[in-house]
């Protein structure tokens, strides 16, 4: 009986957080809901735990605010001598570590699918530069090089004159962006050639460390067309802040041409030419 | 021989003026002067961050280079943990462990005296570097491999202060154990140690423990920039992850240096002001080694983008979930000293239930943070600043304020200004919420930490920040002015400056003479 109406309240409280999407489209207060299912799943989990720390802060800071308007020394002169409860002591060592189960279970399953890059239907590597971002589509021999766009890079320095409202997307516009396909499986292969940066596009869900010398591996599966921004989230040096990243999600066919006639605008498969950012 | 104990017995210091200062093995002295240091570093790097919260005020850039900028986050988190949050726990302890367990002094006096004078240098030699030809050190306090290394002259100085750095804890945590383990008044079993030294003591540990492993790792970093070393190099057949896990080896435990004190603080004051004794003693000090031995499996959780293995991934979200355990039973025992006691709110009190209320909204971050995929998300966002602000900040820092309006009488013979200390407080708690709480959204919609310019949608949220940051650090001007106006005048202070407080140090007289507990005090049975 007591079992079942613990199994409930953490179902409640679980729905309250999984199922809800949130109102508006992008929320300056909140995490994106994003367009990939583990931006969803990653949503969820926040906003779990996010609940579920809210119900805890009811009861502790409750129980502060009870003491300091009805124990203090004007109300209750008398103090009361209890010191110890070894059941109090079990139950409040119990109770939380319940709680903490209750939150472990569904993080550790979102975590493993997180990480199976199995069964990707493409792959795209991800390079991280002081200061901006290579992609290679190894089955096309594309090379993107992909950097801080000129309109926020003239507005940038310092005593520039001017505004960073006069772009859109100061700081989250690039030269050339990445394009993905929406719907499929994209293995992203991630690594560095000179210090660590990180790859971090909150509506996608994903963000993994871009270290020199090493591969890292993770997947997307944009399920909306749209045009999705972040940008490089590890301390990399002066120009950290001007190494934005753009991902344009088309559908398959769309983004088939757009490779088609990126292979037409550069035959040999080098690049947009390779920028030399100074902001 | 008689002749040199009649010396050591006198009131006085033996020199004055400044070779007092330098020359002293009075562990009251150098507790002063661990805390007087602190304080400068405190203002040091509250003014970088006060430059760094003006030049993030709106987007654009308007007072600071990027470059400068990353010198301004790394310095401010160095000065900040290793000038301002530690010395002043140690300047406390300095003060308060030989008082509290009825020693004359700490064990090794000497050893004292070089471990604090050690200090000043260390930081000379850290704010040299803003100095020298391409500034300061730029990797954040983290000192992330290869960006690190790539800094220029600056590089080797950084290395060696922290190496000094280092010496200095090592030699503090190793007196301030064996101080406690074999000074303790006649009848002062372990168990009955007040909370503060227990936490101490824990702390001291920790101290030996992981401050060996920075210099271990700095020194490599050093092999790997002058000696043609690859330890983080993969080119090499080194990794720089393998500088990540070193780091935060030695970090997570550090984090846990500036909170464990905290708690012993608040242990005291809680009571004290409850009128009431301290609950679950006992488990609150099972708790606090169980929070020491967590600190050592948990650094993973500082790397879970790093592109660790699921594996890892999961024992250290684990893990870190189990600290929430002994921490949570912390906090609920300090709430149950508070429940139906006789509560009077003078200011150490004030801050001391901020602390609970403040720190436990940092927990709650933490245990978000915890969950791995979520942290997919939050990780290096403002998120986490808003995190460890809250945890260090409204955590360690108001629980060293509450412990200087606690023993400030002690220490000076004089009451300090409720009045104004209940002025500083209101505003530094108001203030310091609007500063940090908004870096949670903002962290949240998405911007970075450690960059000096930012995408318009965040302005809002930064401006309300910063607003409050420029308050909060004016504020901290009044918790100087008390501080002098006590040490120079005011009302005199009795013995036992609070009615509800038990302990040894308030057995002796305020101020506590220069020389204390010559014969070991009576510890009822």
């Amino acid at each position: 009986m007591k079992n079942r109406w613990l199994q409930a309240a953490a179902g409640a409280i679980l729905l309250m957080g999984m199922g809800m999407p949130p109102l508006g489209a992008a929320s300056l207060y909140n995490l994106p809901y994003g367009v990939t299912p583990m931006s969803h799943a990653i949503y969820g989990l926040s906003m779990m735990a996010f609940w579920i720390m809210c119900g805890i802060a009811a009861v502790v800071f409750g129980a502060i605010t009870w003491s300091i308007i009805f124990h203090r020394k004007s109300r209750h002169p008398k103090p009361a001598d209890f010191h110890e409860s070894t059941l109090l002591e079990v139950v409040w060592t119990i109770i939380p570590f319940i709680i903490l189960i209750v939150m472990a279970i569904p993080a550790a399953r979102v975590l493993i699918r997180a990480e199976n890059v199995h069964h990707s239907e493409m792959t795209v590597e991800v390079t991280g530069y002081q200061w901006l971002w290579r992609y290679t589509y190894p089955r096309w021999n594309i090379n993107i090089y992909s950097r801080l766009a000129d309109s926020s890079l003239k507005i940038a320095p310092l005593h520039s004159g001017l505004s960073p409202y006069s772009t859109p997307h100061y700081l989250h516009a690039v030269t050339h962006p990445l394009v993905l396909p929406v719907g499929e499986k994209v293995r992203l292969l991630i690594t560095s050639k000179d210090v660590i940066h990180s790859w971090w596009v909150p509506d996608l869900g994903v963000q993994m460390d871009a270290n020199p010398g090493l591969v890292n591996s993770i997947w997307v599966k944009i399920l909306k067309p749209g045009i999705y921004r972040g940008q490089c989230n590890q301390i990399c040096g002066w120009g950290h802040a001007y190494m934005p990243i753009v991902v344009i999600a088309k559908p398959k066919a769309q983004f088939l041409a757009w490779v088609k006639q990126w292979r037409q605008h550069h035959p040999q498969g080098a690049a947009s030419p390779i920028p030399t950012p100074d902001p | 021989m008689s002749q040199s104990i009649a010396l050591s017995h006198d009131a006085h210091p033996a020199s004055r003026g400044l070779m007092r200062w330098i020359k002293t093995t009075n562990h009251k002295d150098i507790g002063t002067l661990y805390l007087l240091f602190s304080l400068i570093m405190f203002f040091v790097g509250g003014a970088m961050a006060m430059v760094i919260r003006a030049e993030l005020y709106e987007p654009g850039l308007q007072f600071v280079n990027p470059g400068f900028y990353n010198q301004l986050v790394t310095l401010h988190g160095l000065i900040m943990v290793f000038g301002a949050v530690m010395p002043a726990f140690v300047g406390l302890a300095n003060w308060m462990v030989p008082l509290m367990i009825g020693a004359p002094d700490m064990a090794l006096p000497r050893l004292n005296n070089w471990s604090f004078w050690i200090l000043p240098f260390a930081f000379t030699l850290l704010l040299l570097t803003l100095f020298l030809p391409g500034g300061g050190p730029e990797g954040g306090w983290t000192l992330y491999v290869p960006y690190s290394m790539e800094l220029g002259y600056s590089f080797p100085f950084l290395i060696f202060a922290i190496h000094l750095m280092g010496i200095s804890s090592v030699l503090g945590g190793i007196n301030i154990i064996v101080t406690i383990l074999n000074m303790r008044a006649p009848g002062m079993t372990l168990m009955k140690m007040p909370l503060f030294i227990w936490a101490w003591l824990i702390t001291a540990y920790l101290l030996v423990a992981v401050m060996p492993v920075l210099a271990g790792g700095v020194t490599m970093q050093l092999f790997d920039h002058f000696f043609g070393t690859h330890f983080f190099s993969a080119a090499g057949g080194g990794s720089p992850l393998l500088w990540e896990n070193v780091f935060w080896f030695f970090g997570h435990p550090e984090v846990y240096i500036m909170i464990l004190p905290a708690f012993g603080i608040i242990s005291e004051v809680v009571p004290t002001f409850s009128h009431k004794p301290l609950f679950g003693r006992t488990t609150m000090i099972y708790a606090l080694a169980s929070i020491a031995f967590l600190s050592f499996i948990v650094w993973g959780h500082h790397m879970f983008t790093s592109g660790m293995p699921v594996s890892a991934d999961l024992f250290f979200m684990f893990s870190t979930m189990l600290i929430a355990v002994p921490t949570g039973v912390k906090i609920f025992n300090w709430v149950a000293t508070m429940w139906k006691g006789a509560l009077t709110f003078e200011t150490p009190m004030l801050f001391a239930v901020a602390f609970i209320i403040l720190f436990t909204v940092g927990g709650f971050s933490g245990v978000m943070l915890s969950l791995v995929p979520a942290d997919f998300q939050y990780h290096n966002s403002y998120f986490v600043v808003a995190h460890i602000h809250y945890v260090l900040v409204t955590g360690a820092v108001f629980a060293i304020m509450a412990g200087v309006y606690y023993w400030l009488p002690k220490w000076t013979g004089h009451m300090y200004s409720e009045f104004w200390g209940k002025v500083h407080f209101w505003i530094s708690v108001i203030s310091v919420n609007v500063l940090y709480f908004p870096m949670h959204f903002l962290g949240l919609a998405g911007m970075p930490r450690r960059v000096p310019d930012y995408a318009v949608q965040f302005t809002n949220l930064n401006m309300i920040s910063s607003i409050g940051g420029f308050v909060f650090g004016a504020a901290q001007l009044i918790f100087v002015a008390i501080i002098f106006t006590t040490i120079y005048g005011g009302k005199k202070a009795e013995a036992r400056v609070w009615e509800g407080a038990h302990g040894l140090e308030w057995t002796v007289p305020s101020p506590a003479p220069y020389h204390t507990f010559s014969s070991p005090p009576e510890v009822a049975g």
